[in-house]
């Protein structure tokens, strides 16, 4: 009986592990692409308070008293300034919205503000951010 | 995005029940909160009455929520889904039997008085599709940032509205030559409780008052206006900003001046009058109010953040308005605006209501892509790329929106 040489069967045995190799390395590379979720931040994360979500250090006990009474938390939490910028909205406030004189405690409350709620650089324009990716349905 | 980073926060992170203390305890653990858990004690867009769980809350006192683009998706926006925008505290004690419209003023001939049933019979009743957009909506995008609701692109809607004609009933009142604004107020109460402050009275010049679209109304799509929305009446001024279209209407003056109602004047509602440099100090009598709101648009499907597998074509679809212009070209771009494509672009099914745009997309490549949306007005004007000039209270952000999609 004729004997068939062993090396064509060597090439496709090879052949077949790389195609194998390759398709491994190449789902590898698909699923790399995918990005994880958002990691938490690298920092560690300020406490804060449970009520009004005021991070809790400093004076922010004399903030929640002064600035929760007509509008929520919320209102200062969205907005970002400095000094002068949150000392001009406490002022706009006592001139046209009701706000009382607040004596001692403005500075304190302006100074925890633009140190907690400081305008972070962001260029021209930000980056879009995407929480969860989602597959689009055909 | 920076500004929201706060507000994101703590909602992942604080969830310690509440105790009956008036500050709050420090979150001990915050770091070890599993995410998505939410705070006890925060609203959820469900608890807004009227509103459908979805909506983005950017504060609970007052209230204000907007509409992430992809539920703008609908051709005539649900009253449910449409943003919500409160300078102060609804009215409580609403009796729709004795609600009353009085149209009064310096510059009115012969002062009115009207019933709501009497507004619904003695006028003819007009239905218009109008677009209602926050002055507001995308400040969260300025740098340096303005103080205020920092809303993204949701604080927009185009429902129907159905009402009366504010011409026909100024008409019947009578206008004298020397009117120049109409002013209104409204029933909502103010934050500090005082009884003598207003939240808001703003309005528009004569010429934007007697247009056609420009309506009192009663009801969205058919139904009772929302309480969030403005119960039982209001004005409705499509493409202006939408703090000229009182809530809770009581009271039309016609004015023989530029109105001077709380919001009206100041830096509300008002950019610098010549273009100034970001983070310029802007003197009062510098600024200028604002009238026509710009051209913008929105993809509203698909949601941002899609994967698309094992294919590169993609439709996508939104809408596009320009205040008291038409969009006359909507186009696209998937190469962060190296090239642009055109997309189909439908005329409004009436004036100041929003049109629908749709095209297909062709990835070239697998990989990260955005895609930006341009629409160019009746007048040329198009929107702008990075965000338009800055101004100190942060209106008028125009700029293409912009969603992200991953070819895989």
């Amino acid at each position: 009986m004729p004997k068939s040489p062993p090396w064509p069967w060597f090439l496709v045995g090879l052949l077949v592990f790389s195609l194998l190799l390759g398709s491994f390395f190449l789902h590898q590379a698909e699923a790399d692409s995918v990005p994880q979720a958002l990691e938490a931040e690298a920092t560690e994360a300020p406490p804060l308070d449970s009520l009004t979500g005021f991070i809790a250090t400093g004076d922010y006990q004399i903030v929640v008293a002064n600035c929760t009474g007509c509008h929520s938390s919320q209102l200062v939490l969205q907005n970002r300034a400095t000094a002068n910028g949150w000392r001009d909205m406490i002022h706009w406030m006592q001139e046209t919205q009701g706000l009382w004189e607040l004596g001692d405690n403005e500075d304190k409350i302006v100074q925890y503000l633009a140190t907690h709620y400081a305008p972070e650089a962001t260029g021209r324009r930000t980056n879009l951010v995407v929480e969860d990716w989602y597959e689009i349905r055909p | 995005m920076g500004h929201k980073s706060g507000r994101r926060h703590f909602l992942k992170r604080g969830a310690a029940a509440l105790t009956g203390s008036m500050v709050g305890l420090q979150v001990v653990f915050a770091d070890r909160i599993p995410a998505g858990l939410s705070l006890l004690g925060l609203p959820t867009a469900g608890d807004i009455p009227g509103k459908r769980a979805g909506l983005t809350i950017l504060n609970d006192r007052p209230v204000n929520a907007e509409t992430p683009p992809h539920l703008l998706d609908d051709m005539v926006t649900p009253a449910d889904l449409l943003f919500v925008r409160n300078n102060g505290i609804p009215p409580s004690q609403i009796d729709i039997d004795s609600w009353t419209l009085t149209i009064d003023g310096e510059s009115v001939s012969t002062p009115k008085t009207y019933s709501l049933a009497e507004l619904k019979q003695r006028f003819k009743v007009y239905d218009y599709q109008l677009v209602l957009e926050c002055g507001g909506n995308g400040r969260s995008e300025f740098n340096p940032p303005a103080k205020g609701n920092q809303w993204s692109t949701g604080a927009v809607g185009c429902p129907r509205w159905t009402g009366v004609r504010l011409k026909d009933v100024l008409a019947e009142a009578g206008i004298k030559e020397d009117a120049v604004y109409i002013g209104y107020y409204g029933r909502d109460t103010h934050l500090s409780g005082q009884p003598d402050k207003i939240p808001i009275s703003r309005g528009v010049p004569m010429h934007k008052a007697l247009e056609d679209e420009s309506l009192i109304a009663w009801a969205i799509n058919g139904e009772d206006l929302p309480l969030m929305n403005g119960y039982p009446l209001r004005l409705v001024f499509g493409g202006w900003p939408a703090s000229t279209s009182g809530k809770w209407l009581s009271r039309i003056s016609v004015r023989n001046q530029v109105h001077d109602g709380p919001k009206m004047g100041g830096m509300s509602y008002r950019v610098p009058c010549k273009p100034v440099a970001p983070g310029s100090k802007v003197a009062e009598e510098d600024m200028c109010i604002i009238e026509s709101m710009p051209v913008k648009s929105l993809i509203t499907y698909p949601k941002t953040g899609g994967l698309l597998r094992d294919r590169r074509n993609l439709s996508i679809r939104g809408k596009a308005w320009a205040g008291d212009l038409a969009v006359r070209k909507m186009e696209i771009s998937i190469d962060f605006g190296a090239s642009w494509q055109e997309a189909r672009l439908s005329p409004p099914p009436n004036r100041l209501a929003w049109q629908a745009w749709e095209t297909q997309v062709s990835f070239p490549e697998k990989g990260y892509y955005e895609i930006w949306a341009r629409a160019t007005d009746t007048a040329g004007g198009a929107q702008p790329m990075v965000l338009p000039g800055w101004n100190p209270k942060g209106y008028l952000n125009n700029a293409c929106h912009r969603i992200a999609v991953q070819v895989v």
